[in-house]
């Protein structure tokens, strides 16, 4: 059974805010789900290759030819908030460098 | 007399060269149409302002004269691209698909976006953020989804024809519940440049239409290699030509284990009226193992959410769409997502969150890859057998709306039909082959990849022994 | 207590391409914000990534020169992590399967030539940039993003902890750049970004087989440094351990204005990546032929240079200042295939030409001097149409304005003097001039002898043979 521990850990991962309502439900949810493609356990496909793509394409390449692209109004157009031709966000407090 | 907008494409385009008809009574009867019933079924997110479609056609080119509705989730640069989610219902696309450049450049008259499940996933388009579709033949009832909007247009003559996209069966099982054809097409025949992505190695764009032969032809504008998707195939488009539906000596497999308990008494009844049709038409029908299929639903359900929450990732209120407050970047990023996601879009991304998460992606992910592998040669080896094989579309009747919502995992058992054919890539179309109680049913017939125009010929064959296809939904008796 | 050191070193370093890796956008330092984008390098709904073949070949041709063995089988997949600057909140890397592996770099060490294990070469894009109002990342209002350089091609090298000391990360540095110019992949600007690194440290007791905890140093942005931010931590760790205390794995930061590394535990989450294959881009097969027409195609490199310098007569210092110099040591051989004294070519480029360029702050390429000048020039001196001094003297115009020497020697008329009788009544004039030195030089001060040659090269304004005035001059004082 899911605990909610895990269900947190997941909620940040995918960053989603949830209300607790919610996180339960989806702990029950998922856990139904999960418990039902744990049916996959009973084949042993432990010799079968796994299929990453349909169709066996491979060396799709493109030319190093620079190509027009967006101006700076349409890559804007839709920014929540934007100043001078940057996109404005909410402060970064920490994280990477 | 019948009403231009019940017409095929076809029909229309033969009216158009006699000159028997004039292009503008055409949209005009579409524009009826939706001024008549578009309050009842909800089919559309967007409708192009009448004035603009009908300045739209010209009278050298015939395609403008037949109004096409698209899916809400694919960019048409200049219109909204909500994806029925309100972490884009603002959002105005600054490009178009490829598909669109296509038709565009065809001259295709658009009149609206149409109506779907969030982001694409679900089987009934009540998980559209604004307001669920209805069924034409039966408002109580759902259109089936994701592409519910698209397919209830098609039937009802909003328009003509319409483009859906399946990731799952969300083209084929509204087609199969609204009483149309819908074609998935071999996986990368045609652009996903454009479609914004819910599952990428499952996702194509497909054709709903009122026929085969409009399928067809659709099919022929929208196919066809894109340097802008690497998933496209370097092939040349397919080439329009009638089907002429000869179907003799044709050997047809059944698919046992889509032929089981989940099936409703009627649909079984349509599938074995089905055959016997086939079989008055010279074709051979036997019954067809796919021993790894039971394991379809969950394979799906890990490798297309797992795929989706990396997709959705990238609604993160910074650069487009909706942004929630939030004191630091991080916060407005967990509130943007937190209040933006609908339930089934929230309850996707944390399995596929869940199912590629350290510890987890062998037992998964991986798992499902290989299950995968599996479930494609199976159909590989009844297509060493087989020219093509039939089951239901849907293993049940266009249900109620409300009835399946509260149930996520009986949702997805539901789709038990159409996920094989996603997970193969492989070609499959959904013809009307019944109807109990004036509600549709659905066949599908499935063939190996680059088998469209054997998919074609098959399905006219049906097509023309039948007259399922020329059945229209009359909402309050028009 | 003696300690051992263990580094590696992670380097970033951005591709030469004139686009970006997964789109055509232009790759450009610069530029106005926001002004090289498209919906792929954005993040935009629908978008998909297509490789850039040049990015490619220049990920193998490095690891060839890295001596790294090529994966046959490369493929991409998705780091999936939330960043502002990230626009899909996933980057495509590659994980498993990287383009180049187990390969090395030799550096010169105190104790000769040594081996730094290279662990992957492997293609990456970049993030766009993010700047902080206030110029810091902590205490700013808000924070501006500019995706010009998202998508950017980036080659990550990764070394195995084989490094010993700052010196030898500094020259596996120093090589590591030298070898991304020659070949012309990166042009290793570290101030500009263009090539960044990252090192792992850790230290141990000396004769422990077992590598001490290791703590990852970032914020290196430049050669000195490199040094420096490495001294440091490798006397923080040794503090630490020789205190009984436990060196703690973790990030710290190079705080170059105080000279110390930070710790950034605390402020960064443990990410679980959830990598998983790329499913919008297909695999490489990289082939046989390929590989060995790039290999081909690999120019000399700095350390086949140095034995080669050598082999021509110069001191290994001489030989590796100029074959770690791609303009200089192109230009020196050119030079040397016209006029065949390389030390003496060496000897002026590496000093005086040298000088000339740090002055301009150029390198040669940029300047109007070419081999044929330079040739012509020490032709002039070896005929002793000119002193090497005058050489000296007119080197910075021939740097500037790519004269002929020859011209320029007769138009300012600095031909040398050569004639006896000249000469001898410029000594006699000095000699006459500066009686009082005469004396001096006459009592045994040494000094004034060269006090009176500098006098009759002043009289002659630099023209006459030196070695003649010396002789002439010696004959006159008796």
């Amino acid at each position: 059974m899911l605990s909610i521990e895990e269900v947190i850990h997941i909620e940040r991962l995918a960053r989603l805010r949830l209300t607790d309502d919610e996180r339960e439900m989806y702990r029950k949810q998922l856990n139904d789900v999960l418990n039902y493609a744990a049916r996959l356990d009973e084949i042993d496909t432990t010799s079968v290759p796994p299929m990453y793509h349909v169709l066996p394409v491979s060396n799709v390449l493109r030319e190093d030819i620079p190509q027009e692209n967006l101006t700076q109004e349409e890559a804007l157009s839709n920014a929540p908030s934007e100043d001078g031709g940057f996109f404005v966000i909410p402060p970064i407090l920490g994280g990477e460098g | 007399m019948t009403n231009l907008a019940d017409l095929t494409a076809h029909e229309l385009l033969g009216l158009i060269s006699r000159k028997e008809v004039s292009p503008v009574d055409i949209v005009n009867s579409c524009i009826n149409r939706i001024e008549m019933y578009e309050s009842q079924v909800k089919a559309f997110l967007n409708i192009r302002d009448a004035e603009t479609i009908i300045n739209s056609i010209r009278e050298d080119e015939p395609y403008s004269a037949i109004p096409i509705a698209i899916k809400d989730n694919m960019l048409v640069k200049g219109q909204p691209a909500t994806c029925a989610s309100k972490i884009l219902s603002n959002f105005i696309a600054p490009y178009n698909a490829t598909v669109i450049k296509k038709l565009i450049q065809n001259s295709f008259n658009i009149i609206g976006k149409t109506n779907l499940d969030e982001f694409a996933m679900g089987s009934s388009t009540e998980n559209s953020a604004f307001y669920p579709t209805r069924n034409p033949w039966d408002l109580e009832r759902v259109p089936g989804g994701s592409s519910g909007g698209s397919a209830a247009s098609v039937a009802i003559g909003f328009s003509i024809w319409s483009l859906g996209s399946d990731t799952g069966g969300s083209i084929r099982q509204p087609a199969s519940f609204c009483g149309v054809v819908g074609l998935k097409p071999t996986y990368g025949t045609v652009s996903r440049y454009g479609l914004v992505a819910f599952a990428s190695s499952l996702d194509q764009i497909g054709p709903i239409t009122k026929d085969v032969t409009d399928c067809a032809l659709l099919y022929s504008f929208i196919s066809g290699y894109d340097p802008n998707d690497s998933t496209s195939l370097n092939m040349p488009p397919y080439k329009f030509s009638p089907p002429k539906g000869d179907i003799k000596g044709l050997k047809i497999g059944l698919v046992k284990e889509l032929m089981g308990e989940g099936v409703d008494p009627s649909v079984r009844a349509c599938m074995d009226n089905s055959i016997k049709i086939f079989e008055d038409s010279g074709a051979i029908v036997e019954e067809v193992s796919l021993p790894h299929i039971e394991y379809s639903v969950p394979t799906y359900y890990i490798l297309a959410t797992a795929e989706a929450s990396s997709n959705l990732a990238r609604f993160d209120g910074v650069r487009y769409g909706l942004r929630a407050n939030g004191k630091t970047a991080e916060e407005m990023m967990f509130n943007t997502r937190g209040e933006g996601f609908g339930p089934e879009v929230k309850r996707r991304i944390m399995l596929g969150t869940y199912v590629l998460s350290a510890g987890y992606y062998e037992a998964f992910y991986l798992k499902a890859l290989k299950f995968r592998n599996l479930i494609a040669d199976d159909f590989k080896k009844a297509f060493e057998r087989f020219d093509v094989l039939i089951s239901p579309t849907s293993p049940i009747l266009p249900f109620k709306l409300g009835e399946k919502i509260s149930n996520p995992l009986e949702m997805y058992l539901s789709d038990i039909c159409t996920i094989p054919v996603n997970l193969a890539g492989i070609p499959a179309i959904s013809i009307p082959c019944g109807f109990i109680n004036n509600l549709p049913v659905g066949l599908q017939i499935m063939g190996p990849t680059f088998s469209e125009s054997k998919l074609f010929e098959v399905s006219y064959g049906f097509e023309q022994a039948t007259s399922f296809h020329k059945k229209r939904p009359q909402i309050g008796g028009s | 207590m003696d300690y051992e050191v263990n580094i590696g070193m992670e380097i970033h370093a951005e591709l030469l391409t004139r686009s970006k890796v997964f789109c055509s956008c232009p790759v450009q330092f610069g530029a106005p914000p926001n002004t090289l984008v498209c919906p792929v390098c954005l993040g935009l709904p629908g978008a998909l990534p297509v490789l850039n073949k040049r990015a490619v070949e220049f990920a193998i041709t490095t690891a060839l020169a890295l001596n790294c063995g090529i994966n046959r089988h490369s493929i991409f997949h998705r780091k999936n992590y939330y960043y502002p600057d990230l626009p899909k909140n996933y980057q495509i890397s590659q994980y498993d399967s990287p383009i180049g592996i187990q390969g090395y770099l030799e550096i010169e060490t105190e104790g000769g030539r040594k081996r730094i294990r290279i662990r992957r070469v492997h293609l990456e894009e970049d993030t766009g940039k993010l700047i902080h109002s206030g110029g810091r990342i902590t205490g700013s209002d808000i924070s501006f993003v500019d995706f010009n350089r998202s998508s950017v091609p980036l080659l990550e090298i990764v070394s195995e902890p084989d490094i010993s000391s700052p010196e030898e990360a500094k020259e596996y540095l120093s090589n590591m750049r030298d070898i991304l110019v020659f070949l012309g992949v990166c042009d290793g600007k570290m101030e500009e970004g263009s090539m960044r690194c990252e090192a792992n440290i850790s230290v141990r007791r000396k004769g422990s087989e077992k590598l001490g905890t290791k703590t990852e140093l970032k914020n290196i942005n430049s050669f000195r440094s490199v040094e420096r931010a490495l001294i440091y931590e490798i006397n923080r760790q040794i503090d630490v351990v020789s205190r009984g205390g436990e060196v703690i794995q973790e990030t710290r930061h190079w705080d170059e204005k105080n000279e110390r590394t930070v710790s950034m535990r605390g402020k960064e989450e443990a990410h679980d990546y959830r990598y998983f294959p790329e499913p919008d881009l297909v695999p490489l097969e990289i082939k046989d032929e390929w590989i060995e027409s790039l290999k081909s195609q690999i120019p000399e490199l700095p350390d086949e240079k140095y034995e080669r310098y050598k082999k021509l007569g110069l001191t290994p210092y001489e030989a590796k200042l100029l074959a770690h110099d791609l303009e200089l040591s192109v230009f020196f051989d050119r030079t040397v295939d016209l006029y065949n004294n390389p030390k003496n070519i060496a000897n002026w480029l590496l000093v005086d030409v040298t000088k000339e360029l740090k002055d301009r702050n150029k390198v040669i390429t940029e300047t109007s001097f070419t081999p044929e000048i330079m040739v012509e020039l020490l032709d002039l001196i070896d005929q002793g149409v000119i002193s090497g001094r005058i050489a000296k003297d007119i080197l910075p115009e021939l740097i500037d304005r790519g004269v002929s020497p020859k011209k320029l020697v007769e138009e300012k008329g600095l031909i040398q003097i050569t004639d006896i009788s000249f000469i001898l009544s410029a000594i006699d004039q000095v000699l006459r001039e500066n009686a009082g030195v005469v004396e001096e030089y006459k009592k045994g001060k040494e000094k004034s002898f060269m006090f009176l040659v500098g006098q009759v090269m002043k009289l002659t304004r630099g023209r006459a043979n030196p070695k003649l005035v010396n002789e002439l001059l010696k004959k006159a004082l008796g």
